[in-house]
């Protein structure tokens, strides 16, 4: 079973909520799929066995088998060539913007004299390692480089769904969310009940129901705010999962990296029947079809 | 005219708190919520939108089911695995290269312009506001934002105003460097925890890789004051200044649940702090 853990609104306790349920279960495979800022080693600090550079490919032209006829410019759906035709016996150029490509490889099938072949650019790292028996994988943007959902597909491409799959996803609800949470059976939406808190999660189902997976709802520091989001799930028939209320210490042991469970072992339980909750959840939904 | 971004690597550190409370204090300004995906300064601000714009970008496949035969080259080279078995388009996953569409035997497939959220001109008790809302499992964020900034700064150019003040996303990506991307200054919020400290390191660089100058906040800086001291010392070696620190002060959430800034909702520790906060950016 692939569980994800998303909100819309960031520093809900996604990581927090992601991080405990996998070390409270066992035959684990904990994926961090926020790759622009992955937190969960913090936590988890698992042992890294190796490290594999994540790539996309990007055009790269042979000049001398190039004609500037401005085929690639025109194919490329993001911008990301510009041809100069060559004027008065000069020759032409052709200049690429790596930043821009998405690795479709419209413009090397497409070209005309075969002048385009495909060349590795880093994008970032995967590491992968353990924790007790526990599997861990998680992706590392590089600095500077906008694209993350490539990254986050390589990472994804490590899941082995004869474990129990722990996906934590990055915050909002655009590119980068959609591609984490894509073919979960479940996903936990950590949001917290506040205005900002009730805002996002109203998108971030919005995103759940049109990619039609089956979610719950986790309302972290559940006694600070009001009342709305818990009257929003209740009118939308959203089951909450788990309400976990604010501790100073808590918040503090989350502070120096220290998961809630080995602070105080009885959210142990709680955590288990969070996972009960939703495959009772799952089995119900199954059942109905 | 100055454009400051707040931003902090990791969601939920109190961007949106500290710009909300900044659009009560400043003067002569245009705020621009820039996180479009989960956009929430207009629960402090209350715009009455005054302008309404379709935001087209990008595009997606559709494939005719009338003219496909069917033979599949289309789905071997597709990289997104956009094509599904029943020669349908899987929308989510489509990126819109139209290199299926260009590699159909028989054109039967096109491109779709994509309508892929709205952008608003807004008043508000505080100047006028510039704000988005990406379409449900949209993509190009960044160019969204990168909209929103530049109709905000030709707002602040035809009415001589002094600031534009950008409420950013958090994360490092694309819509982050667009938030970023010719700003005077940004202004970083973080918190004393390590996922705090270990977020406001890589955001930082990506500013620095933009040659930007930083300035930090440390909210929430009580919760963990060892923590607190230890960004600072990393701040100092970056010679980056700390210029506030804000205690957690249950009056902030107060504040969010009235739906108001921490400035305007009562006089507090953390009001007066970011107080002194917006004096120093000035």
């Amino acid at each position: 079973m692939i569980i994800s853990v998303a909100s819309g609104k960031g520093g809900t306790g996604k990581t927090t909520v992601a991080v405990n349920l996998a070390l409270s279960l066992k035959n684990i495979q904990f994926i961090d799929c926020d790759v622009e800022e992955p937190n969960a080693h913090i936590f988890l600090k698992p042992r890294i066995a190796g490290e594999k550079k994540a790539n996309i490919p990007v055009p790269e032209v042979d000049e001398a088998k190039c004609t500037y006829c401005g085929k690639c410019r025109e194919v490329c759906a993001y911008h990301a060539i510009a041809v100069l035709p060559g004027s008065d016996g000069k020759k032409g150029s052709v200049l690429i913007f790596p930043h821009l490509c998405h690795g479709c490889g419209a413009c090397s099938l497409l070209c005309p004299q075969g002048a385009i072949k495909e060349v590795n650019k880093e994008i970032g790292a995967i590491e992968i390692g353990e924790k007790g028996n526990m599997q861990f994988i998680h992706g590392r943007l590089n600095i500077g480089e906008a694209m993350s959902p490539p990254l986050i597909r390589q990472v994804k491409e490590y899941i082995n769904s004869t474990r129990i799959v722990i996906i934590d996803a990055p915050p909002g609800t655009s590119c980068p969310v959609i591609t984490a949470v894509k073919e979960s059976d479940f996903c936990m939406l950590v949001t917290e009940p506040t205005p900002f808190g009730l805002n996002d999660l109203i998108l971030a189902v919005e995103v759940l129901r049109k990619l039609q997976i089956p979610f719950g709802v986790v309302i972290n520091r559940s006694d600070i705010g009001d009342g709305k989001v818990e009257d929003y799930c209740a009118n939308e028939h959203i089951p909450v999962l788990m309400k976990i209320p604010f501790s100073r210490e808590i918040a503090v042991s989350y502070s120096e990296g220290v998961p809630i469970v080995e602070k105080d072992a009885s959210y142990q339980d709680k955590f288990i029947n969070l996972y009960l909750n939703i495959c009772g959840i799952k089995n119900e939904a199954n059942s109905r079809h | 005219m100055k454009q400051i971004a707040v931003i902090s690597g990791k969601g939920g550190t109190g961007k949106t708190v500290v710009t909300g409370s900044f659009a009560a204090l400043a003067k002569n300004k245009v705020m621009v919520d820039c996180d479009v995906d989960a956009a929430d300064l207009h629960l402090l601000l209350h715009p009455e939108v005054k302008e309404r714009h379709e935001f087209r970008s990008g595009q997606t496949a559709v494939i005719d089911k009338k003219l496909c035969k069917k033979c599949g080259k289309c789905a071997s080279v597709c990289r997104f695995g956009a094509i599904k078995s029943d020669y349908t388009i899987e929308r989510f996953s489509c990126e819109g290269c139209a290199l299926c569409s260009h590699i159909c035997p028989r054109g039967a497939i096109r491109m779709e312009e994509n309508v892929a959220g709205e952008w608003f001109v807004s008043d508000t008790q505080y100047g006028p506001f510039v704000h988005a809302k990406l379409g449900i499992a949209e993509e190009n964020s960044g160019k969204l934002v990168a909209k929103i900034r530049q109709i905000a700064k030709e707002l602040a150019q035809k009415q001589n105003l002094e600031y534009v003040i950008i409420d950013g996303p958090p994360g490092i990506g694309c819509p982050v460097i667009a938030s970023l991307s010719g700003v005077d200054c940004a202004l970083v919020v973080t918190e004393p925890t390590l996922s705090g400290l270990h977020d406001a390191k890589r955001v930082m660089e990506v500013v620095t890789y933009f040659n930007i100058p930083i300035k930090l906040v440390v909210n929430k800086y009580d919760l963990n004051p060892l923590m607190t001291g230890k960004i600072e010392e990393f701040c100092r070696s970056l010679n980056v200044p700390v210029i506030g620190k804000i205690a957690f002060d249950k009056t902030v959430v107060k504040a969010l649940v009235e739906g108001t800034t921490v400035i305007e909702y009562a006089e507090c520790a953390a009001s007066n702090e970011v107080k002194k906060i917006w004096e120093d950016l000035q």
